[in-house]
């Protein structure tokens, strides 16, 4: 996006009409830059004064804005959850990964060869499969969420399959705290994010590149690992960013398709500490969004600064 | 595949690279072009997994019965025939149509003119200001929802008291949220259709305030319009947000009422016509911004799939 600066130098204007150009864009820009600043910038500020903040007298913790006046109760308090006697946490984000690993392997198995199939032979079906790809884009989450609930009621259609197949004796209780269920309703929950940014990415790849493979004497297999893959790494590292920081802070669906504390995930601990009555783990959820978030900072950036790197390639 | 690669690679090792490549080169295999029948069979696989269960949910909101999995016949009874449990008769759920409804109509109309007129204004203004909103904006488009939502909350809690939560809150949320959209989407339109128009335009003797009116947003429209069905529908879809800063019943959206009966198991088809009409909501839109930006779009040369990606958001 950004000009290299000797060609915008040779085609700005006269210094003196340059000026009151320029104060348009600022007073265009202004509105979006005050907005972000006071409802993007101060909340994240917000966090850190809870999470170093004070309790009042009932325990519920105050906001402290002053960075010099700050303490560590909050972080003592969580660290106690993470580690003291009675931690619970610890196993909480422990499961949180193993569940966002396997259910960020499992999208991306699906992903790709769909993907992969889409871009390069799909041929006269390809508007159609788009579409179908596209429309859970438009459906609601809650709405495909309570679709398997429907179907994974213990009388519902899932076991029925099952049984007409005899592949199960008894009706399995799938929403009763499986975490099977849980993986697989994070995998139907954010692969339709995922397919489009691979589908996108194989999608721009020049074919040529891929015939030249095949010309110089590369079979299919070795042509897809020496050419195909490597040219999709960008969407590859794209497409399991942005699924799989959502999947780390997803509260609902394990809320939905389990509901037992046999399945907590992270996203749990700090939804229930925001909702806890009188507000009195509230203090210990912004301290957990503030760890959370800064182990999120490093891949975050990386995206940015590769967005930014491929839009301004584009131009 | 894998006696092709083996006969290759075997050639590979017994007769040196350049025989074995001559050799593969001149022996008809099998034809390269061939239909990858798995990679079909796996696309359409994923389609159905994807689509059916949304489909029955869809289907079973017609029933007219309590079941979810046993078909008992056509009715409205769940979105109006039923003269207390019906989206129409039910205040709650008449509560949460009407709020999703305010919801994304407020949002979209503050939305996308401070997002258009931001994408412009830092695109033009090149500083080390811009850049850094710039910087800020992309940050708020893929930091995880749950801890955007904790910051919100507190700040609207602990700082902007007067705010409290509620409507306003979550109305403020999901701006700062969508601003992105539009800003992300115009900026790449902006960098498509570079600056000669307006260079044009200046060399004419248009005034500044002239050309972004005249020239600039004529060209613009395709991309404010494709933003603004991408706000509405995912103002719609919303969850997270809205359901950390509602307050009570008369301020809770469709989606975070679905979850909030789901969750205690106390769901029944209602609930599926509330996700339906969700649905018909967000399909609504997305195809009339299919067909309005295929007819603004009419004398450039775009097709129907880079039109399908503009409204997704991938163009």
């Amino acid at each position: 996006m950004t000009v290299p600066s000797g060609v915008s130098a040779s085609r700005r204007p006269p210094r003196q009409q340059r000026q009151p150009r320029r104060l348009i864009w600022v007073a265009l820009a202004a509105p979006g830059i005050i907005w972000l600043a006071v409802l993007f910038i101060v909340p994240f500020y917000a966090i850190f004064a809870i999470a170093a903040g004070r309790l009042d007298v009932f325990g519920t913790p105050v906001a402290v804005w002053n960075p010099l006046d700050w303490t560590a109760t909050n972080f003592a308090a969580a660290w106690h959850d993470v580690a003291g006697a009675g931690a619970f946490v610890g196993p909480i984000i422990l499961r949180t990964l193993i569940y966002v690993a396997l259910a960020s392997a499992l999208c991306l198995l699906i992903a790709y060869p769909a993907a992969y199939f889409v871009a390069r032979f799909a041929g006269r079906w390809k508007g159609l499969i788009l579409i179908l790809l596209i429309a859970p884009f438009w459906i609601s989450y809650m709405m495909r969420m309570l679709a398997w609930i429907d179907l994974l009621q213990t009388d519902g259609y899932v076991n029925k399959v099952l049984s007409f197949l005899h592949l199960s004796s008894q009706p399995i209780d799938w929403l009763g705290g499986l975490g099977l269920t849980v993986v697989l309703g994070l995998v139907y929950g954010y692969i339709p994010y995922l397919i489009l940014v691979l589908y996108a990415g194989l999608d721009r790849i020049d074919p040529i590149l891929i015939e030249a493979g095949r010309d110089l004497g590369l079979n299919r297999v070795r042509t897809f690992i020496r050419v195909t893959l490597p040219l999709s790494r960008q969407a590859v590292l794209t497409g399991l960013l942005i699924t799989v920081l959502p999947m780390l802070g997803d509260y609902f669906t394990n809320q939905l398709l389990s509901g037992t504390t046999g399945t907590t995930m992270l996203g749990n601990v700090i939804d229930d500490q925001l909702t806890s009555a009188g507000g009195v783990l509230e203090g210990q959820g912004a301290v957990f969004s503030l760890l959370f978030l800064l182990v999120l900072v490093p891949p975050l950036i990386y995206y940015v600064v590769s967005t930014n790197r491929s839009s301004r390639r584009a131009m | 595949m894998t006696p092709t690669t083996t006969q290759t690679r075997a050639a590979h090792t017994t007769s040196g690279t350049t025989r074995g490549a001559i050799l593969n080169r001149l022996r008809p295999l099998r034809n390269p072009w061939r239909r990858p029948w798995f990679l079909a069979g796996l696309t359409w696989v994923y389609l159905i997994w994807s689509l059916v269960p949304v489909a029955l949910a869809v289907l079973f909101s017609f029933n007219n019965g309590k079941s979810q999995s046993v078909w008992q016949g056509f009715s409205w009874r769940w979105y109006f025939a039923d003269p207390v449990n019906s989206v129409l008769h039910d205040p709650d759920l008449h509560a949460a149509v009407v709020q999703t409804i305010r919801l994304s109509v407020f949002v979209t109309l503050i939305t996308i003119p401070i997002g258009v007129a931001f994408a412009l204004g830092i695109n033009r203004w090149r500083g080390v200001t811009s850049a850094s909103f710039n910087f800020v904006m992309i940050l708020s488009f893929v930091i995880p929802e749950l801890i955007f939502g904790v910051a919100l909350f507190f700040v609207f809690t602990r700082l902007f008291t007067t705010v409290g939560l509620g409507t306003l809150a979550e109305i403020l949320a999901l701006v700062t949220w969508n601003v992105s959209w539009p800003a992300l989407i115009v900026q790449a339109r902006l960098a498509t259709i570079g600056r000669q128009y307006e260079e044009a335009a200046a060399d004419l003797g248009v005034t500044p305030l002239q050309i972004i009116y005249r020239v600039t947003m004529p060209l613009l429209m395709p991309a404010i319009f494709a933003s603004t069905v991408l706000v509405f529908s995912s103002v719609v879809d919303d969850f997270v947000l809205v359901d950390l800063l509602n307050s009570n019943s008369s301020n809770t959206p469709m989606s975070v009422y679905i979850y909030s009966q789901q969750r205690g198991g106390n769901g029944g088809p209602a609930l599926n016509a509330l996700g339906t009409i969700m649905l018909v909501m967000s399909f609504v839109a997305a195809i009339l911004g299919y067909l309005g930006y295929r007819w603004l779009t009419r004398g450039e040369r775009e097709g129907n799939v880079a039109a399908l990606a503009a409204i997704t958001g991938e163009g």
